[in-house]
């Protein structure tokens, strides 16, 4: 099996199983007063020390949550709720188009049920956002309840400049998060050199357990809760501490964050050979996205393990069950709740055209991912090209 | 082989795609997302149109107990295009469509079979209750669910990458031998409505569509105006109930004609209610074409019983056939499919052709 879809999900890292089922036995509520929940307080702060230390954060700005769709959830939301009951004039929310569905989601909820008014960013060819973009969206910010803008695109592999975009918000006084779950461990992410307000990581898609995630959230930034209960989270979060998910969180974070320059710099010489090798056996295949060595503000421009290629003639989905049946696993992007693969909402939001939306795939390499992987590919996918080819893009005439 | 299981949710295909698996063949499972109804607003991202995510949820379930790749293929534009459109613009005409057969005409063995080929699968496995065998069409023999009618107007070429599994099994076995294997859509009802009219509601389905044209309903022995009608859409050939007329007499009115573009709904007695004769449009065949003229038993409806006929050609490249008994509710739009009787293997089917106009060419008794 090849699997070249880290940006879905990535294998947990040994370390962070060890740590984790080693704390499953536990007993623990790390609300408890006694011994065992004194004990499991113990290791859930241990584990937001670790976090922080990780993220460039301080301790108390870290809030546990149940992943990334949540943090965005709440971060949105949240801030939305509690800037605009500071002063009712602030009801414009400002987001990049190629957000992830949590962020857009949230947003478009918000716009239908609680007088919300969205602004779009525009996002360069690339994916990115400008911090121009964002300076002209907000205008002189006092409409403005919240902004968000991705670290790293989930697609395409953006990088987006959040230092010089919280600069652009906090000019106009704008809290501005962000959806860093694809950044973290794979590009440099400090949240206190990038003064961005709120952040949003995940542990799934750095070799932690799914299910678990943190929402970074500075002291001073007002954020209304989601969850109402016993207010575990700084008031902000609700829910019993899932000690042995915080525990496996906080190792592979570390352990990702850690080894990132030198995983970083592997994975990116393969991707670069998947992406050359494919130019070799599909002359006409477009890559998406920036440059493979682009840079924003002094380090890596694309996420280093990310190919987002498009075939033209082929359909994605067509692509994507010819590798699988191949042993080859990747993505087409998102698919719909019933399991329809839909043209790239991030790549139609860069202005490509919809056909070349429909013909792409992802393939998203990994810290597991080898030499074999990227062989793996390049043997079938001519082959592979061809016949999805041959099916064509679906269309009566084709 | 290599085939794509067409897998609906329901138990038939998923029996269907078992039995192929057990054949021995390599089978891929596809649902069929069908329908264009938008399952919320996107602002920007574009519409996520989705089909029941149950019943790609009920497929998907199955498939993963066969331990076969799944896939959700997008057919919504083109059965919207081939299937849905097609319906109204029929009934706007005044006929009466049958989207079901169209179904399998334009899309399971077209667009979806084409595509399975071109991606390298020699057939696509429906869990369509009929018999296929040396590319023969037969009734299923359980005659009460056969669906041989609505494979009708399957051409040689297309019957030759279909694959029909359960056509010598009754709906019964096939719920047992769901529930062998545990399957879930083992009790799943049956699907009798409209798959893009989910309430059966078919009559609000047009007026939403085809808009309100009112018109009269008139009495064909009189002349006279009987009633008012919001749409000739909300009628075919031989309804009798739902005509919201006022007659003198109490004998039973039958829907005898329907002229969309006067809007003029004619009805009339039972004696002026029957055919014998039907004309329809160009025939397909399932093999090849019979010489003309020659014995069949027509079925004109689903569900519809055999009449015995003779076919015979006219002009323009249709169908004239003559009917041994006469018959009622012989709606233009529906499908003539013709069988050769054949009770040991099951009544063969020739093809069909869709019914133009009937007539009666015996006098009335």
């Amino acid at each position: 099996m090849t699997y070249l879809d880290h940006a879905a999900t990535t294998p947990m890292l040994p370390e962070a199983v060890a740590a984790m089922t080693e704390q499953l036995a536990r007993v623990g509520n790390a609300s408890s007063l006694h011994a065992s929940g004194r004990e499991a307080r113990r290791t859930a702060e241990q584990s937001r020390e670790r976090l922080a230390a990780a993220l460039g954060a301080r301790p108390s700005e870290v809030l546990f949550t149940g992943g990334g769709t949540e943090s965005d959830n709440l971060a949105v939301k949240g801030m939305f709720w509690a800037r605009r009951d500071a002063d009712p004039r602030r009801t414009r929310v400002v987001v990049s188009p190629a957000e992830h569905h949590a962020v857009l989601d949230s947003v478009e909820w918000l716009v239908e049920h609680d007088g919300a008014e969205v602004t779009w960013l525009d996002v360069d060819p690339t994916g990115a956002v400008r911090p121009g973009a964002l300076a002209e969206a907000l205008g002189d910010g006092t409409d403005v309840a919240v902004a968000s803008v991705m670290w790293a695109n989930n697609e395409i592999g953006a990088v987006s400049d959040l230092a010089a975009l919280a600069a652009v918000a906090h000019e106009v006084g704008v809290p501005l998060h962000t959806d860093a779950v694809q950044a973290v461990g794979q590009v440099p992410v400090d949240v206190a050199a990038s003064g961005v307000d709120a952040l949003t990581m995940t542990g799934h898609k750095l070799g932690g357990p799914m299910g678990a995630g943190v929402l970074v959230l500075r002291r001073d930034a007002e954020c209304t809760p989601l969850l109402h209960g016993g207010g575990q989270e700084r008031d902000v979060r609700s829910g019993t501490l899932d000690v042995a998910a915080i525990v496996g969180l906080a190792v592979a974070t570390t352990a990702s964050v850690a080894s990132r320059v030198e995983r970083a710099a592997r994975v990116a010489a393969l991707r670069d050979r998947l992406v050359a090798g494919v130019v070799e056996r599909v002359p006409d295949v477009q890559l998406n996205g920036p440059p493979l060595d682009a840079v924003v503000a002094g380090g890596p421009g694309r996420l280093p393990g990310n190919a987002h290629l498009s075939f033209p003639g082929a359909e994605g989905d067509a692509l994507l069950m010819l590798l699988d049946a191949n042993g080859v696993e990747c993505s087409t992007g998102s698919a719909c709740s019933a399991g329809v693969a839909r043209p790239s909402h991030v790549l139609l939001a860069a202005g490509a055209d919809p056909d070349r939306a429909r013909s792409s795939l992802r393939f998203s390499l990994g810290h597991t991912s080898t030499a074999a992987d990227v062989d793996a590919v390049l043997d079938v996918i001519g082959p592979v090209v061809e016949r999805a080819r041959r099916a064509g893009l679906g269309r009566r005439s084709a | 082989m290599r085939v794509i299981a067409a897998m609906s949710g329901g138990v038939d295909s998923a029996v269907a795609a078992a039995l192929a698996v057990e054949a021995g063949h390599d089978v891929t499972g596809v649902h069929l997302a069908l329908s264009q109804q938008r399952q919320r607003q996107r602002l920007r991202s574009g519409s996520r149109g989705c089909c029941s995510v149950e019943d790609a949820d009920d497929a998907r379930r199955v498939a993963a107990e066969l331990g076969i790749p799944f896939y959700v293929w997008d057919m919504a534009d083109r059965f919207a295009e081939d299937v849905v459109d097609d319906f109204v613009a029929e009934y706007a005409a005044g006929r009466t469509p049958n989207p079901c057969l169209r179904c399998n005409e334009k899309i399971k063995f077209a667009a979806v079979l084409d595509r399975a080929q071109a991606l390298g699968f020699d057939a696509v496995v429906t869990g369509h209750h009929a018999r296929l065998a040396g590319g023969e069409l037969r009734r299923s023999v359980d005659t009460a669910k056969d669906q041989s009618y609505v494979l009708g107007v399957l051409t040689a070429g297309q019957l030759a990458g279909a694959v029909f599994p359960l056509g010598s099994m009754t709906k019964e076995r096939v719920r047992e031998i769901a529930a062998e294997r545990g399957y879930a859509v083992a009790t799943k009802p049956d699907s009798h409505d409209i798959c893009f009219i989910p309430d059966g509601d078919t009559r609000g389905f047009l007026d939403r569509r085809l808009g309100a044209a009112p018109g009269p309903v008139v009495d064909a022995a009189t002349g006279a105006v009987v009633g008012e009608h919001t749409g000739t859409h909300g009628f075919t050939i031989g309804q009798r109930k739902g005509l919201g007329i006022a007659v003198g007499d109490q004998r039973p009115r039958y829907v005898l004609g329907i002229e969309p573009v006067s809007r003029t709904v004619t009805v009339g007695t039972a004696d002026l209610a029957g055919v014998d004769e039907v004309r329809t449009g160009a025939p397909t065949w399932t093999g090849p074409a019979p010489s003309l003229p020659f014995g069949a038993v027509v079925q004109l409806r689903a569900h519809g019983a055999g009449v015995p006929c003779t076919v015979t050609g006219d002009d323009d490249g249709g169908l004239v056939l003559v009917l041994h008994e006469v018959q009622r509710g012989v709606a233009p739009g529906q499908s003539a499919v013709l069988y050769e009787p054949d009770a040991e293997r099951g009544d063969k089917v020739l093809g069909q052709a869709a019914v133009a106009r009937a007539a009666r060419r015996t006098p009335v008794a």
